[in-house]
């Protein structure tokens, strides 16, 4: 023990260490009282952010960044008992680190901590929001099945969306003229050191302007922000009741980082990592790609707006909600911060999450994708085992009807649901559906031969609240013939 | 006396600014021509995009698909890069409208590129990702897709139907 002192000794005469850190640990922070808790997200944030640098680096020295090659290498890696463990550990930590710099966002927004003098430190961490989510999206795409092969096609489309330099911003995100061996290695380069890159560069520049301002103190309704005044203010608050931040506010941190590793940890030995789809073959036309969950309402956002605005919202509304984030410290740098007395900031945030959250689970049921392995209704469904009622069951599923079209709980649901059909319209009115189609249903004009339509017609009609012809044991049994 | 040197000092002081003002700007100007003579050429690597030449692939026999038909057809890339793997491959929906004469659709729908699949009993093409849907002939059926599918440049040569290879058409 002894040598270890003087050893330390020696190293902090020759290196100042200790002058440099002391005063860094032992600053003094404002007294948090029933919000304490509260301030521990954004070095949750941070240890995700650590977690991900050594799970990835651990990936990155078995992972091959070659189109035709990564696919094979996360099979790999996924093989070996602790790549596994590592994968899913990755998975959930990009999960964590999303989530929790979301919630520190909303902490900072509510408790209004981006006014005077703390501007920058909010600016900072939109860019950390940004990098987050491009870490997130260029993390998913490595995976390099299906999925990822065609969140490259899907993103260089949206880019082409962008006015005059869109053809060339798709293309230069495809890192070509089509999907090839140097696609896949930008992404790599990109995740694996320009993000990152980026990440630590504003991550410092964060951490120091906390130091610089000082963190904000709990808000109270009635004493406004006067950047007059405010430092002044500040530095008597922590001469009278500051105390140091370590250990006294910053064993929250580490309890809260602790239980964000041991809970990443467990889900990732609990649930396992992402599943890799098909490889990343394009001749392969059996593929539905879909985003991840954070990505999921703006799949669904896509979906539900009208056509005319696609392209506007393609575009300017990312361009939106960030020129709102950088504006919003600049705007209102200063007066209340209590959310009391800023009650808009709560139906702010409430909305946001219910958009997020609402569109998110459109999203993932994604009512609008034909249900394209849908099979012929079952027997019980039709209620009879021939005639031309079965026919036209075997037509809506052929001209795929049933894709989009629910009957008795089978089919997609992009259409109305026919199994009261029947009920609802008569023959006439479905022909004249059939024929001409909708916005969202294509015309069968000319696709459709006199007796295919017959049968269709006779088994849409056929489709009653009321059964017309009731279902007894009897027609089952010879069903079963 | 004072004065004097007082006068003195503010010369010197002047002298000093001017000199410490040339070495800001001669150390600002070599620091930014620095940069930039490492940045150039690693931007230019990142935004010079490969061309590929443009060359006749061929997916099949003309009698390997029936008229009226929309098969399912995989051609390389003109030139692919060695470790492209699966990559190098396109995918393409080959309609013969007659004899001797054929279509070549993109997979890619052009609301946001996923890959359409052919229905054959239905006739159409349908997206799974948005259920965008397109007619035999490529028109837009329904739903989001803004334009007809794209086509891909196909010939018949010596009884066999080739295609040029084309960069993914953005939108």
């Amino acid at each position: 023990m002894r040598i270890l002192k003087r050893v330390w000794r020696w190293f902090d005469d020759i290196t100042g260490i200790s002058a440099l850190l002391g005063p860094l640990f032992s600053h003094p922070v404002p007294h948090a009282r029933k919000s304490a808790w509260l301030y521990v997200l954004g070095s949750a944030t941070l240890t995700a952010f650590l977690i991900q640098i050594v799970t990835g680096i651990a990936l990155a020295s078995g992972y091959v960044p070659s189109s035709g090659q990564a696919y094979d290498s996360l099979m790999f890696i996924t093989g070996t008992p602790f790549g596994r463990i590592v994968r899913a550990i990755h998975a959930f930590g990009a999960d964590a680190m999303i989530v929790l710099i979301g919630l520190h966002t909303i902490r900072v927004y509510l408790m209004a901590a981006y006014k005077y003098p703390r501007q920058m430190n909010w600016l900072t961490g939109v860019g950390l929001l940004l990098f987050t989510l491009l870490m997130a999206f260029t993390g998913q795409l490595l995976r390099w099945d299906q999925t990822g092969f065609w969140s490259v096609v899907i993103a260089a489309e949206q880019a082409g969306r962008t006015p005059v330099i869109g053809n060339w911003l798709g293309h230069f995100i495809l890192a070509g003229d089509t999907v090839q061996g140097a696609t896949l290695s930008r992404f790599f380069a990109a995740h694996v050191f320009f993000i990152p890159a980026l990440i630590f560069l504003f991550v410092g520049f964060h951490l120091y302007l906390v130091i610089h301002n000082g963190i904000s103190e709990p808000p109270k309704a009635g004493r406004p922000v006067d950047p007059k005044t405010y430092r002044s203010w500040y530095h008597l608050l922590l001469a009278h009741e500051g105390e140091p931040f370590w250990p006294n506010a910053a064993w929250r941190d580490v309890v809260f980082a602790f239980l964000v590793i041991l809970t990443v940890i467990a889900l990732a030995l609990i649930v396992g990592p992402p599943e890799l789809g098909r490889p990343p073959d394009p001749t392969i036309i059996q593929a539905s790609p879909r985003p991840e969950w954070y990505f999921l309402w703006y799949y669904a956002l896509l979906s539900v707006i009208p056509r005319w605005s696609e392209d506007w919202v393609i575009i300017l509304g990312p361009a939106l909600f960030g020129a709102t984030l950088i504006l919003l410290p600049l705007v209102a740098g200063k007066g209340e911060r209590s959310p009391i007395r800023r009650p808009w900031s709560f139906a702010v945030v409430a909305f946001t999450v219910f958009m997020i959250s609402y569109f998110g689970y459109i999203g993932h049921v994604a009512p609008w994708s034909p249900r394209m392995e849908a099979a012929v209704l079952p027997v019980q469904v039709i209620g009879v085992t021939e005639g031309p009622i079965v026919e036209g069951a075997r037509v809506f599923h052929d001209k795929g009807c049933e894709y989009c079209h629910m009957i008795s709980g089978y089919g997609g649901v992009r259409g109305p649901d026919l199994t009261f059909a029947g009920d609802t319209m008569t023959p006439a009115q479905m022909t004249t559906r059939i024929y001409s189609g909708a916005t969202n249903m294509p015309s069968y004009n000319g696709n459709l031969t006199t007796d295919q339509l017959s049968v269709l017609l006779a088994f849409l009609s056929s489709r009653h609240r009321q059964p017309v012809l009731p279902l007894p044991v009897v027609q089952q049994q010879g069903s079963g013939k | 006396m004072a004065g004097r040197i007082g006068l003195e000092n503010q010369k010197q002081k002047h002298e000093g600014s001017e000199r410490r003002q040339f070495l800001t700007r001669l150390s600002i100007i070599l620091g930014s021509l620095g940069a930039a003579l490492a940045a150039i050429p690693s931007v230019g690597f990142l935004l010079g995009l490969r061309k590929t030449p443009q060359i006749w692939r061929t997916v099949g026999k003309v009698d390997d698909f029936g008229i009226g038909s929309t098969a399912n057809v995989a051609f390389q890339d003109s030139s692919p890069l060695p470790w492209s793997g699966v990559t190098a491959q396109t995918a393409a929906w080959l309609r013969r409208t007659s004899d001797q004469q054929f279509i070549a659709f993109s997979m890619n729908c052009t609301h946001l590129g996923c890959p359409v699949r052919w229905l054959p009993d239905a006739n159409l093409f349908m997206c799974p990702c948005h259920g965008g849907v397109f007619y035999a002939d490529g028109q837009v059926a329904s739903g989001p897709p803004p334009k007809p599918l794209n086509q891909y440049p196909v010939r018949v040569q010596n009884g066999e139907v080739q295609i040029l290879t084309s960069p993914v058409p953005i939108t």
